[in-house]
């Protein structure tokens, strides 16, 4: 098995499954805070996929997006956390 | 918000986002880049800052309002469109570009000082929106 295929008949539909199950998740979420936790694990995941499609591909450029997502994306969670927080002080 | 895990994290991300922001800026003739998400990154990073250490800390971090940058940025682009005619008597908006490139940064265009422009423009707006939302909120 060459890492191509490996990539792409192993990790990819593992990065699936799991994007799909985050996402039932991210629908089902009894409360908000289930629902950010899922949106920042679906980046998470996303990140994941792009550096597997940067090595299928060979384009260092989508390494990139991964950076700007990783350093960004745990900000989404700080903002929801912040006005989750401001909406219990009222 | 009071968090020093926060707190501590943006010091070191703070800096790092904003390299990055200046690496996509150069690079954004030939690759994927440019003005537009250099700014964006930029202005991210200040809110960033915001969200860690209040929107006052913020303000003194970045001593001139945001907003200021706006007429900078589009005289900055506008002047840019105007270097060939003042230079090479050629039409408006065409491209001039140094003989030599310059070690590190490449070859200096007018395009760069035309993606400088967008850069500011596009940074002083979205935390000049940014900051007057989370103003009144």
């Amino acid at each position: 098995m060459t890492l191509h295929e490996y990539l792409q008949f192993v990790i990819l539909p593992i990065m699936a499954l799991s994007a799909i199950l985050i996402f039932v998740r991210f629908l089902m979420g009894p409360s908000l805070s289930d629902r950010v936790v899922a949106l920042d694990l679906l980046i998470t995941t996303a990140i994941g996929t792009i550096s597997v499609f940067a090595v299928i591909f060979n384009e260092k450029d989508y390494l990139d997006v991964a950076i700007i997502l990783a350093l960004i994306a745990f900000l989404t969670t700080v903002a929801f956390a912040y006005y989750i927080e401001k909406q219990k002080k009222r | 918000m009071n968090s020093i895990i926060l707190r501590t994290a943006t010091n070191y991300i703070l800096p790092l986002l904003l390299m990055f922001s200046v690496f996509i800026l150069l690079r954004g003739h030939y690759l994927p880049g440019g003005g537009f998400v250099g700014g964006l990154i930029a202005a991210v990073a200040f809110v960033l800052h915001m969200f860690a250490h209040g929107l006052e800390k913020t303000r003194e971090l970045l001593v001139i309002h945001p907003g200021y940058l706006l007429p900078f940025g589009l005289s900055l682009a506008l002047l840019s469109g105007f270097a060939p005619v003042f230079f090479t008597g050629e039409p408006f908006m065409t491209g001039v570009w140094m003989e030599n490139p310059i070690p590190v940064i490449g070859k200096v265009g007018s395009a760069l000082f035309f993606d400088l422009g967008v850069y500011l423009v596009v940074f002083g707006v979205s935390l000049t929106i940014i900051f007057t939302i989370s103003e009144d909120a």
